[in-house]
């Protein structure tokens, strides 16, 4: 099994989801330069946080023409799995390949901190290893995170489970204050349709070890290993 | 000997910011007048920024040896100290104070990008960044719009690079109104045998400028930081920064690192290529020979002068290895890099300058490099007398200890700096195991058991006060912050931002805060690795505080056990290691509440601070205690307010000591941390405090949800929390 964790110029979580892929899953990975135009022999994709280009027009707004992006779409219109994290989940969007978009925090600052976040749909398999209603405590750090989409788009996501996380308390209640960026719903992260593809704001390579302050975001690793070794899947 | 006085005016020499004596100097060393484009090279080489003419002679007084120093004060752009498992840590703080008083966005976010390229330059991945910033009142619309402006530039440059910004601090006080202070530390981390020098060797070597290409921003940026109203010198000297770059020039120049491709690496930083060229000459013992007009540039005719001077942001300088050049151009372009030859290492000790076939410039490296020093006579400062005389029995008791409390943790020095922090990424490389508000910042090394701990600190009223007694606790204390998240100190860099130096007074707090900060130095056998020095910080005349930054380097053989400030558990005894504070002298206390900086600073026994951080490590590596907080700014009601905030659960204290009661609560009295622990681990505490002749005290436990101080203070933790939490808000929101 082997993932393959895309590099563009300005990614800077990187080598931390390399770091927690190789010493805590123990799962051989590999960086995947911009410009490659396929990914065979990689089983998984993650599409790491960062500032791609700088986000100087618009987060992942030119990330989103790297080359490296044809295959991405391919392998993942294939059924392949791919993780978007902060930077990664804007390209998503920007890609089309999860819906809706993402606008500058409400408060008009980057914010950094840690927050709750509730399992809404264990649709996708990347929830696998959480219960529905869960509460997880994961890092966030972005200035692009206030999450939108339409309506009926949004109305869609619902019924298909595709709403995957949201903001909450300590205690799971989904209120405006335990909204760190404005996004409509408190929506922290999303799937696409079929749920392969997954991505989230919050850092979950940021909390994988004890020594870090908490380990809930080892989960969505975990079960990305998990879907790859029940049902692999080579694109 | 040729001897030119004549060719140039005083506004010549005021421009580069020479005088006319130092000026004849320059004659009679190279044998005739320099040209202009010599003359702009001499003066920003002999600026205080670049050449340190006024504090060297003084820097001399800090220890630089240890033994953990791998590469001293001075050596390279920053210092190495050995932390063991065959890595060095290379760290070194720098000030962007002019820049940001004009404009604070920029201004903060190019102090990153300089400090930044000072670590990796080295061949060290930058894994921390931490900030020193000081401003005027928040009252004033104008500190406000700094305030901000610095805190975004820092947000925006920092978060982009990738590297957290763990720890720092922020102080207001009015001497800063016109000249905010922006200090950036950086902290690197690199396998021994991999670090690169800043040299120039090897005759017939290449020289390659990578990065960005070349304007006419911030020509004499490094002359006019050391003239003292940045507000008139500094418009149109401010660079722009350009953080993506500098991502990719970072990961390129790691890579380049990787390889036998390279001789040495430069930054170019303040005075652009004449800085970076001159210094890899002289300290390659060799010379470089620059054609300028391969220099890309990015506007039109553009003169030697100016491309000399240009302080354009993300450059690198790059010293290759004769025929590696397209090697190295190869692993620059895949990061999207320009690399150009612009020359080459010569043999003769000249730094030779090319506009095409024509020289422009033709100077020996070493009397570029070597400034001229000045030795002055200081004299201390006529408000000594009366900040000396102040007695504090003369201020009127208090009437209510809960509001004089309230108002402490409410003022924006002692207030959560939350609404700061949350805008600097401090947990992207995923080492960060304590992050901002604590103590000190405390980082994991990957692949090893261990952790560094990293703090700035400083207290410019202190030294305002007593520049010795001051510079030593700056020292100190770091040591302290250190110290209660059981790192033992190894070595520390500084920044030392005084006030114009041709003022007696001035000159008095430069010597009297360095041989301070010497004396806690030798006491705490932590030497000085790295450091830099920023004199005319003034406003119409008024000098700052003098305000030493300390930057200090920890280790932890392991993580565990951790201590944090935050009390863990109901039930814990509190105890207070250290004496007792004497005097409320040049306290927050007396500044918020009395509203007057006077008084004698807090004294120091640095015998007894050495023995109180060793009993306080001691004590955390044995496991027994739950929390430890160092008693600073608010003393010791403020510090247990921290302690019980962080932990979410109260106290009750017997004011320990005799005397008047605000001296006890608020004094901030040095060498002095306050720990919780479990009942049954006081004794094997006291033994240990015994052992080295540390006073500790039992002065209470952690309880309830009420922060009670005897007879004087009790009000709900929730009130202590509300205060502290918002106090910066509410004083931006004040008056809109």
């Amino acid at each position: 099994m082997k993932l393959g964790i895309v590099q563009f110029p300005g990614s800077n979580c990187d080598h931390d989801c390399l770091h927690v892929v190789r010493s805590v899953l123990q799962v051989e990975a590999d960086l995947i330069w911009h410009e490659a135009t396929q990914v065979a022999g990689y089983d998984a994709l993650v599409l790491p946080g960062g500032f791609s280009y700088g986000d100087y027009l618009r987060s992942g707004s030119i990330a989103r023409f790297s080359p490296v992006m044809r295959a991405v779409t391919d392998f993942a219109e294939a059924g392949g799995l791919v993780l978007g994290i902060c930077n990664g989940f804007q390209i998503l969007t920007e890609a089309g390949l999860l819906p809706g978009a993402l606008l500058r925090n409400s408060a008009l600052e980057f914010r950094c901190g840690w927050v709750h976040l509730r399992v809404e749909s264990t649709a996708s398999p990347f929830m696998a290893s959480y219960g529905h209603g869960q509460v997880l405590r994961m890092p966030v750090a972005h200035g692009d995170g206030n999450y939108v989409a339409d309506p009926d788009v949004l109305s869609r996501m619902r019924d298909n489970g595709q709403v995957t996380l949201r903001y909450c308390d300590a205690e799971g209640n989904v209120t405006p204050t335990a909204n760190p960026n404005g996004s409509v719903d408190n929506i922290a992260g999303v799937c696409n349709e079929s749920g392969n593809v997954f991505a989230l704001m919050p850092h979950p390579e940021r909390c994988a070890e004890p020594e870090l302050g908490g380990v809930d975001g080892l989960g969505i690793w975990q079960a990305m290993v998990l879907a790859l070794t029940s049902a692999p899947l080579r694109v | 000997m040729t001897r030119t006085d004549t060719a140039v005016s005083d506004a010549d020499l005021r421009e580069v910011s020479l005088t006319r004596s130092e000026y004849e100097r320059i004659c009679n060393q190279l044998g005739r007048a320099p040209n202009r484009v010599e003359l702009g090279m001499f003066g920003a080489m002999w600026s205080e920024h670049c050449g340190y003419k006024n504090s060297r002679p003084l820097l001399k007084l800090l220890p630089t040896d240890g033994k953990h120093v791998l590469i001293g004060a001075g050596e390279e752009n920053a210092g190495a100290v050995d932390i063991g498992h065959g890595l060095a840590v290379v760290f070194k703080v720098e000030s962007h104070n002019h820049p940001s008083a004009v404009e604070p966005f920029q201004g903060a976010a190019t102090g990153i990008g300089g400090i930044v390229r000072d670590i990796f330059t080295m061949g060290a991945r930058p894994i921390a960044l931490l900030n020193s910033l000081r401003f005027g009142n928040l009252d004033d619309a104008r500190n406000r719009y700094l305030f901000n402006g610095v805190v975004s530039g820092i947000s925006h440059y920092g978060n982009c690079v990738g590297i957290p910004d763990v720890g720092g601090e922020v102080n207001f006080a009015s001497c800063y109104a016109g000249n905010p202070l922006v200090n950036a530390m950086c902290v690197g981390i690199i396998p021994q045998e991999k670090l690169i020098r800043a040299r120039a060797r090897g005759t017939g070597n290449t020289l390659m400028l990578v990065g960005a290409a070349t304007g006419r921003d911030g020509i004499h940026g490094a002359s006019f930081a050391s003239l003292d109203d940045p507000e008139l010198s500094h418009r149109g000297v401010v660079q722009v920064g350009d953080p993506f770059m500098e991502k990719l020039l970072i990961e390129a120049c790691l890579e380049l690192g990787e390889t036998d491709y390279l001789v040495g690496l430069q930054d170019l930083g303040a005075a652009g290529l004449t800085s970076s060229s001159v210094e890899a000459a002289h300290k390659g013992e060799s010379g470089v020979d620059i054609d300028v007009s391969r220099v890309p540039c990015r506007e039109e005719a553009m003169t030697p002068y100016e491309i000399m001077l240009s302080e354009s942001q993300e450059r690198m300088l790059a010293i290759v290895r004769q025929g590696a050049e397209e090697d190295v151009a190869a692993i620059f372009s895949r990061w999207g890099l320009h690399s150009t030859v612009i020359g080459r290492v010569t043999s003769d000790g000249m730094v030779r300058v090319r506009n095409g076939t024509e020289v422009a410039a033709e100077i020996p490296a070493h009397l570029l490099a070597d400034a001229p020093t000045y030795v002055r006579n200081g004299t201390a400062p006529d408000y000594l007398q009366e900040t000396h005389a102040f007695q504090p029995e003369s201020l009127p008791e208090l009437q209510d200890y809960n509001k004089a409390l309230l108002a402490l943790l409410a003022s924006p020095n002692i207030a959560s700096k939350e609404c700061v922090f949350r805008q600097y990424d401090y947990s992207v490389q995923v080492n960060t195991v304590q992050g901002p508000g604590g103590d000190a910042a405390v980082l994991r090394v990957k692949g090893t058991p261990a952790g560094l701990a990293v703090t700035i600190d400083g207290n410019g009223q202190y030294c305002y006060l007593d520049p010795f007694g001051g510079g030593a606790i700056a020292v100190a204390e770091a040591a302290r912050n250190l110290a209660c998240v059981g790192a033992e100190p190894l070595a520390l860099t500084n920044c030392l931002n005084f006030g114009n130096p041709e003022k007696t007074d001035v000159y008095y707090q430069l010597q009297g805060v360095i041989r301070g900060m010497a004396a806690a130095c030798e006491a705490l056998s932590v030497p000085v690795v790295s450091g830099n020095v920023s004199l005319y910080n003034e406003t119409r005349g008024q000098p700052i505080y003098p305000t030493p930054m300390v930057g200090m380097l920890g280790k932890l053989e392991s993580l565990q056990p951790s201590t944090t400030l935050a009390f863990q558990r109901e039930g814990d005894i509190i105890a207070l290691l250290g004496p007792q504070t004497d005097h409320c002298g040049g306290s927050e206390y007396v500044a918020q509440i009395h509203g007057v900086v006077t008084g004698r600073a807090p004294s120091i026994d640095l015998d007894m601070e050495v023995r109180v951080q060793s009993v306080c490590r001691q004590i955390i590596r044995a496991g027994l205690i739950s929390s430890a907080h160092d008693c600073s700014q608010g003393g010791l009601a403020v510090a247990l307010a921290e302690s019980a905030i962080a932990g979410g659960v109260g106290f009750q204290v017997d004011i320990p000591g005799e005397g008047r009661v605000d001296s006890l609560l608020f004094g901030e009295g040095q060498s002095r941390i306050v720990v919780s622990l479990p009942e049954e681990n006081l004794a094997a505490v006291r033994a240990l405090a015994g052992d080295q002749g540390v006073p500790c005290t039992v002065i209470g436990s952690v309880q309830g949800d009420a922060v009670v101080l005897g007879d004087k203070v009790s009000m709900p933790l929730a009130s202590a929390q509300r205060a502290w939490q918002n106090g910066v808000a509410e004083a931006l929101a004040e008056t809109g």
